[in-house]
């Protein structure tokens, strides 16, 4: 049971990867079979389900493209 | 479900300018979460430089400025003496503040101006294409000095946060690092204090925040981080270097 | 009202008070200095603020930051200093602040000296500085006009949010006349809606820039820019004309070589040699206008100067080939005595 979730605003994406750096479960790649509205390859998660809602993907975004909820128990 | 993170509500909906992987985008981010926190978007006037955050007037959600290159401390002296219950803060690169606008950055620290500079080096000018900057490391190429710089030429990289913490009229001087989560939340730590101590009428504040150049440096935006580390923070030390309670050196 | 005896540089600054300015930015230099002397002493008395500056860059700069905020607000200088200040001008003025410069100026170019010139009339009016812009010039020829003037200045800089600039020079600076302060009339001016106070989250914020990176929002804020300056050309023209009628001969002069000239106009009427006179009290917007008023009749026109000549290319301007145009400088410093000027008047009515 996951115990976070993170939402990426895709086209805001402009795939620098530096959320997959930040990722302590290395959950986020890029995604190099997509091309977004800005031409990137957008970062998404792997497996949603290994996801802590810690937020490191997000604060070390430079676009403020991700949105972090952490599930109740 | 809670949400732990989402866009600070002092950003503009405006998408940055920056290119991929540059860490201004993080430090707009968290200059303003930390005013937003402080409850201060009502009261905060910013001051875009001109180079690489040139348009940050268009990305902070509070009045605004665009200074001439180097001059925002000026401009900061003039907005608050006239509102000194605003919150004054200038934001700049290491060309604006360590090169053409030495003089207005010393001279405000020097009155105690109640002011809080953000101080962005990334050793390099990177809206004009990565000429030399007077933060750039010996060595470190750039393309006016595409032999990398010598110290017998060009002397030493200027080290800012040092010589502003031997004014007396500078109340708070950090120096911080954007390279990892754990150093952007003591980053964000940094800029708040600075702004409390503004709003409490101590004197000058500033923060310098080591931040990337991928671009201009010509590698990727991951390994730039890592070339922050492991180049720019054995010169460029973190930690506190003026503050009330002394200052606290790392490494 | 009663007269109350002034020296120049303290009547700009009590003006300056008067007509509800609160802050000046300065920095040190000759023959000026008594301006933010004044200021220093007297803005705190009024709750305003004097701040000296580490230069005259920083000040302009101040100037602009407290320009943006709302509030009425100078700086003086002399040559060299306004050379400085032309940085920060052209901002201020791209980005639609107002603000009062006084620049009593000295001779030129480079360090110069110090004493009374009138060198600074391109720096005045063409600017130093970058761009298409214009700055409103004021140039008084006396102590009343000072007062006058400076105060006037205030409510133009704010009615047309553009940088108001007074020339004047070392003798303007260190006379002393009678000068009465009358109530200004003043001008119904707008609220300043558009500046930088802190939004207190109840409007929208607003932002003080004068960058324009799309090339056609940067040709339509210049454009915007000219339709002000073609309305302050057709309505803050100001200029003096003397005996125009009858003259053989007419003299223009502004400023402190006006008065000089005045005095040689009037010898020479007594002699019966019949000499008008043209005197800008706006170096700009020029009073091209005066010219038509000039008759058929006169065998030309002298414009006299203490630079080796820069007014007149606006006389050649307004003349537009109609009269012989005659030149009459000293550019280091003295200013030309009354005989001096009628003995030229004379010669080239000879001619």
């Amino acid at each position: 049971m996951a115990k976070g979730k993170v939402v990426f605003d895709e086209n805001q994406c402009k795939g620098c990867g530096l959320c997959v750096t930040a990722c302590p479960f290395k959950l986020i790649e890029m995604d190099e079979k997509r091309i977004n509205s800005k031409g990137y390859h957008p970062a998404h998660v792997t497996d949603l389900e290994k996801c802590t809602g810690c937020a490191n993907c997000a604060i070390i975004c430079p676009d403020v493209v991700i949105t972090v909820y952490r599930i109740d128990k | 479900m809670n949400i732990v993170f989402e866009k600070t509500k002092g950003l503009t909906d405006k998408t940055f300018h920056y290119c991929p992987g540059c860490t201004h985008g993080i430090i707009h981010r968290i200059t303003m979460e930390a005013i937003e926190e402080l409850g201060l978007l009502g009261k905060a006037v910013g001051i875009a430089p001109v180079g690489c955050a040139v348009f940050a007037y268009e990305y902070f959600n509070c009045d605004s400025y665009e200074a001439a290159h180097g001059r925002a401390p000026a401009v900061a002296t003039g907005i608050k003496r006239v509102h000194p219950d605003c919150l004054v803060f200038t934001y700049q690169g290491d060309g604006d503040l360590a090169a053409i606008g030495t003089g207005e950055i010393v001279q405000a620290a020097h009155r105690g101006e109640k002011i809080t500079a953000i101080f962005v080096n990334n050793a390099i000018y990177g809206m004009t294409g990565g000429q030399m900057a007077p933060t750039t490391l010996i060595g470190q190429k750039a393309t006016t000095a595409p032999y990398g710089r010598d110290e017998n030429h060009a002397g030493k990289p200027i080290m800012m946060s040092e010589m502003i913490a031997t004014i007396p009229g500078a109340a708070y001087i950090e120096r911080v690092a954007v390279n990892t989560p754990a150093n952007i939340r003591k980053a964000k730590k940094a800029i708040k204090k600075a702004f409390e101590i503004q709003r409490e009428g101590k004197g000058f504040t500033m923060v310098e925040v080591l931040s990337t150049c991928p671009t201009n440096w010509g590698m990727t935006p991951e390994d730039a981080l890592k070339w922050l580390e492991e180049n720019m923070m054995p010169y460029y030390k973190l930690g506190i270097y003026k503050s009330s309670e002394g200052s606290v050196i790392n490494g | 009202m009663t007269k109350i005896l002034m020296k120049g540089n303290e009547a700009f600054g009590a003006a300056a008070i008067k007509a509800g300015c609160r802050y000046f930015f300065g920095y040190p230099i000759t023959p000026q200095n008594e301006i933010p002397e004044y200021m220093s002493r007297e803005l705190p008395k009024v709750g305003g603020c004097f701040l000296q500056a580490e230069s005259e860059i920083a000040a302009i700069n101040m100037v602009y930051g407290a320009a943006g905020a709302g509030a009425r607000v100078m700086t003086s200088s002399s040559s060299p200093g306004i050379a400085l200040k032309q940085e920060g001008i052209s901002y201020i003025a791209a980005c639609e602040l107002p603000c009062v410069i006084v620049n009593v100026s000295r001779g030129g170019p480079g360090l110069g000296g110090i004493q009374p010139s009138q060198s600074d009339y391109f720096q005045n009016t063409r600017g130093g500085g970058n761009g298409d812009y214009r700055t409103i010039v004021y140039a008084p020829a006396n102590l009343q006009e000072v007062v006058d003037m400076t105060g006037d200045a205030f409510d133009v800089a704010d009615q047309y949010r553009i940088p108001v600039i007074i020339s004047a020079d070392g003798m303007i600076g260190q006379m002393m006349e009678p000068v009465e302060f009358s109530e200004r009339k003043g001008r119904p001016l707008s609220p300043k809606n558009w500046a930088v106070t802190g939004t207190e989250e109840k409007r929208a914020p607003n932002s003080i820039n004068s960058l324009y990176i799309v090339h056609e929002e940067l040709e339509k804020h210049n454009w915007r820019l000219d339709s002000k300056h073609k309305a302050i050309e057709k309505n803050e023209v100001q200029y003096e004309t003397y005996q125009l009628q009858d003259a053989e001969l007419v003299v223009v002069a502004y400023g402190t070589t006006s008065r000089v000239v005045r005095s040689a106009v009037m010898d020479l009427r007594k002699e019966g040699i019949n000499i008008g006179l043209i005197r800008p009290k706006t170096l700009w917007p020029f009073p091209y206008k005066a010219f038509d008023e000039i008759s058929e009749k006169v065998k030309g026109i002298l414009t006299v100067e203490m630079s080796t000549g820069q007014m007149i290319d606006d006389v050649r301007i307004a003349n537009n080939g109609r009269f012989p145009i005659h030149f009459m400088g000293s550019p280091g410093g003295s200013i030309p005595a009354a005989e001096v000027i009628s003995e030229r008047i004379k010669s080239i009515i000879r001619e």
